[in-house]
């Protein structure tokens, strides 16, 4: 009747996670009751859950991914410190198997549950007001989208109390993860939760690609869109081309594990090396579906605060879209040592070197960008420069990767570890956090407090390099990855420097968590009524901040790159404009709903309750069914009533 | 403005963006030319009028015009300038497809290759 799950399920006997659950458990537990007790469901129903403006899931994605940071980043801390303590004859306080299930978690979490809803948050947030228009192209699929990340991360979380995750690395590599070495459902959990989350993703992949391809302001041509536009389409023709590797390549295994076939068993002919190919064949893009978009932020912070246009827009453009295209021939560096000949390790190395060329492209146009300008620097630009500088590290750490001997050196080392970590916490995350200080103010109509902002940069600076500098030092010093004891204890000075790194990061986001809370009690004297706090160039900082449901009253009529820009060059357009009746998508609980289903069924078939997911399956379908046959999905707003709302404002 | 701007002018909204149109019969026609090379793959699968080392062939190239008609008569992908988008769009997905299997066959023959034979 309930398949595997029985009371065993929860691991009593193991403190760390029965603890750290119950904390999780206690404070979800206050903040619903606080809802019922003030009686905020109503609102939150109506204005957020079943929400369908691309903005409050834009920022509905980001709390998700801010939330899942915490919970990567104290994966991080609790790794951290085992290694640090666990040297020499100490044993640490994490037993083996649950070390093995945090080093999982922290890389499946940050990628799949933080970076990505960062990214396609800000994404969501800023596109369609960028492109100066109402909403994306599939306003309610959007909404499903949302839900379905958010079922993975819950699932994800479940983990922590039901059962256990995986302990196979956040790759999940077979052999390890057949059934025959991972009978429990950790490996289930890992698969069912990206599963679910993955076809999200790629429905905002379509969404994104549609809505830049079909939906701009009139006169809005491709080479007069913004930057953050053009690596947003890059990323998610990324996601569309990419995102179906993965989910191919997880339902083979899901075939492997539950119905006893072979494709990446050692026995029947099975070949465990097509799994690694198949992952890093999604798993290269993925980094730059993650990366493409922070770029495009830091195009669009260094040029405002710079106070002048981006340096070469068109070869910015050209090297987004060769990037896009170059990460598909790239993926064997990330297995150049399985036993590949040299032919293809020496393409493949070639091709990783070729890749960093745009990149540097790139890189000079900020400086260029910057060279001459009068530069202010708000937040978001500290985080641009410093990721102009850590980056370059990363990336030159990179190319040396990319080189097949010296990887055979340092395969699999921490200096792998520190270079990953400082092309995603120096570009990714560093773009992302520019993002929100910059974008903050027009979602919510005040600015972010900026002497914690700068406060939570610095600490991300320095904790960045005293956390992962030291790895690349102990890289080069033989220590590999995912060591959950220290055998060599001349290692631990460094391990010490990194822990105390990932300290200074904890009060970064300390920093963060107190930015939001003073900025939010002082919001009255940090109104930001003229919509324009920058002095912005794109089409975004034209309308009032928080920007009306429909965003703009009537559509901008777009002349040129930087069209804001231009428009205030030009003078303030007529005070009385025609308003026509325009219509607008209305709230569907359908996303909200079809997630429901779905964490039913995405739990039920990680614990093998087939029934149940089944009859989770149907009702999901039929929901998505009957949402994409309903045909009263707008609402249209009058002229009339669109000029009293616009002077109300 | 200059160059590739009207190489790529596309419509946007809002300039009256017209579907293509798409008729009873060309549907009718796309369903009977997709029922046809589904049954003729059927057929030469099950049958030896080809050459049998050649059915592999001849499924290949039934499968490419299945694809085919399926993007001309019901994802109505036209030569037209309003296909452009879609017509790149398609390209790019044949570059990545190409991309992933010539590259996966490629690098795991190349690991087989490089393996400790198997004694029989």
């Amino acid at each position: 009747m309930l398949g595997r799950l029985t009371w065993a399920a929860i691991p009593i006997n193991e403190p760390l996670p029965i603890i750290s659950g119950a904390a999780v458990g206690l404070f979800v537990l206050a903040v619903l009751i606080t809802i019922t007790v003030k009686g905020w469901w109503p609102y939150l129903w109506r204005e957020w859950l079943t929400s369908v403006d691309h903005k409050r899931i834009g920022i509905m994605y980001i709390v998700l991914g801010l939330v899942m940071l915490l919970r990567g980043f104290s994966d991080a801390i609790m790794m951290r410190t085992q290694q640090a303590i666990a040297v020499g004859t100490a044993q640490g306080y994490l037993p083996p198997e649950h070390y093995d299930q945090v080093f999982s978690a922290h890389g499946t979490i940050m990628i799949f549950f933080v970076a990505m809803p960062l990214v396609i948050g800000l994404m969501n947030f800023a596109v369609p007001l960028q492109l100066g228009v109402r909403d994306v192209a599939f306003p309610v699929l959007n909404s499903i989208s949302l839900w379905l990340t958010a079922t993975g991360a819950l699932l994800i979380n479940a983990s922590l109390v039901i059962g256990n995750f995986a302990r196979t690395g956040w790759m999940a590599y077979p052999p390890l993860s057949e059934l025959a070495f991972s009978p429990d459902v950790g490996v289930d959990y890992y698969l069912w939760s990206l599963q679910i989350s993955g076809v999200g993703s790629l429905l905002t992949g379509i969404n994104f690609v549609t809505t830049i391809l079909k939906l701009r302001a009139p006169g809005m041509t491709y080479f007069r869109m913004p930057v953050f536009c053009w690596t947003a389409l890059a990323s998610s023709l990324l996601i569309v081309a990419a995102f179906p590797i993965l989910t191919a390549t997880f339902i083979m295994l899901l075939l492997d594990r539950h119905l006893g076939m072979h494709f990446f068993t050692n026995d029947a002919g099975g070949n465990q090396m097509m799994y690694v190919n198949l992952f890093w064949a999604w798993g290269h893009p993925e980094v730059y579906i993650l990366i493409l978009p922070a770029f495009g932020i830091y195009s669009e912070v260094v040029a405002t605060f710079s106070g002048k246009a981006l340096f070469s827009y068109r070869s910015m453009v050209w090297a987004t879209l060769g990037i896009c295209i170059l990460s598909f021939m790239v993926w064997l560096h990330h297995f150049f040592t399985m036993g590949a000949g040299a032919d293809v390790n020496a393409f493949f190395g070639i091709m990783s070197s070729v890749i960093a060329v745009p990149t540097g492209v790139k890189v000079f146009n900020w400086l260029f960008t910057m060279f001459r300008g009068r530069i202010v620097f708000k937040t978001p630009m500290l985080f641009a420069v410093g990721f102009i500088v850590t980056f370059a590290i990363g990336g030159l750490t990179g190319v040396l990767l990319a080189v097949p001997p010296v990887d055979f050196v340092l395969h699999n080392s921490t200096f792998l570890v520190a270079h990953f970590h400082n092309v995603i916490i120096g570009g990714v995350l560093f773009g992302v956090l520019a993002g929100i200080n910059y974008w903050f103010p027009k979602a919510f109509g005040f600015t972010l407090d900026e002497r914690l902002g700068r406060a939570s940069f610095w600490c991300w600076l320095i904790g960045f390099y005293l956390a992962f500098m030291p790895l690349y030092a102990l890289g080069l010093m033989g220590m590999t990855r995912r060591l959950e004891h220290i055998p060599d204890p001349s290692w631990q000075p460094l391990l010490l420097v990194a822990e105390a790194g990932a300290i200074v990061i904890l009060c970064a986001i300390l920093c963060q968590i107190a930015q939001l809370y003073v900025s939010i009690r002082t919001r009255e004297q940090r109104r930001d009524l003229t919509g324009d706090p920058w002095n912005g160039r794109t089409l975004e900082w034209s309308t009032s901040s928080p920007p009306p449901d429909y965003n703009f009253a009537v559509l901008p009529r777009v002349d040129s790159i930087d069209a804001f820009w231009h428009l205030k060059l030009a003078g303030r357009p007529p005070a009385a404009p025609a308003y026509e009746a325009i219509e607008m998508p209305r709230n569907s609980p359908a996303g909200f709903v079809t997630a429901f289903f779905a964490v039913v069924m995405g739990f039920s078939l990680i614990w093998q309750i087939w029934w149940l997911a089944i009859l989770g399956f149907a009702a999901a379908a039929t929901v998505v069914l009957i949402a994409g046959w309903s045909i009263e999905r707008e609402h249209e707003i009058s002229a009339a009533e669109l000029a009293r709302m616009e002077r109300v404002r | 403005m200059d160059g590739p701007e009207h190489v790529f002018d596309d419509r946007t909204p809002g300039v009256g963006e017209h579907e293509p149109t798409a008729t009873y019969l060309s549907y009718t026609v796309g369903l009977g030319l997709a029922i046809l090379a589904t049954i003729a793959s059927f057929v030469v699968s099950q049958t030896d009028w080809l050459w049998s080392p050649g059915i592999p062939v001849g499924l290949i190239v039934l499968a490419f015009a299945q694809i085919g008609v399926h993007l001309v008569f019901f994802l109505h992908l036209g030569s037209g300038p309003d296909s452009t988008n879609n017509v790149l769009a398609l390209a790019f997905g044949v570059l990545i497809v190409f991309l992933v299997i010539t590259g996966s066959v490629w690098i795991i023959a190349n690991l087989n290759s490089n393996m400790m034979p198997m004694s029989p």
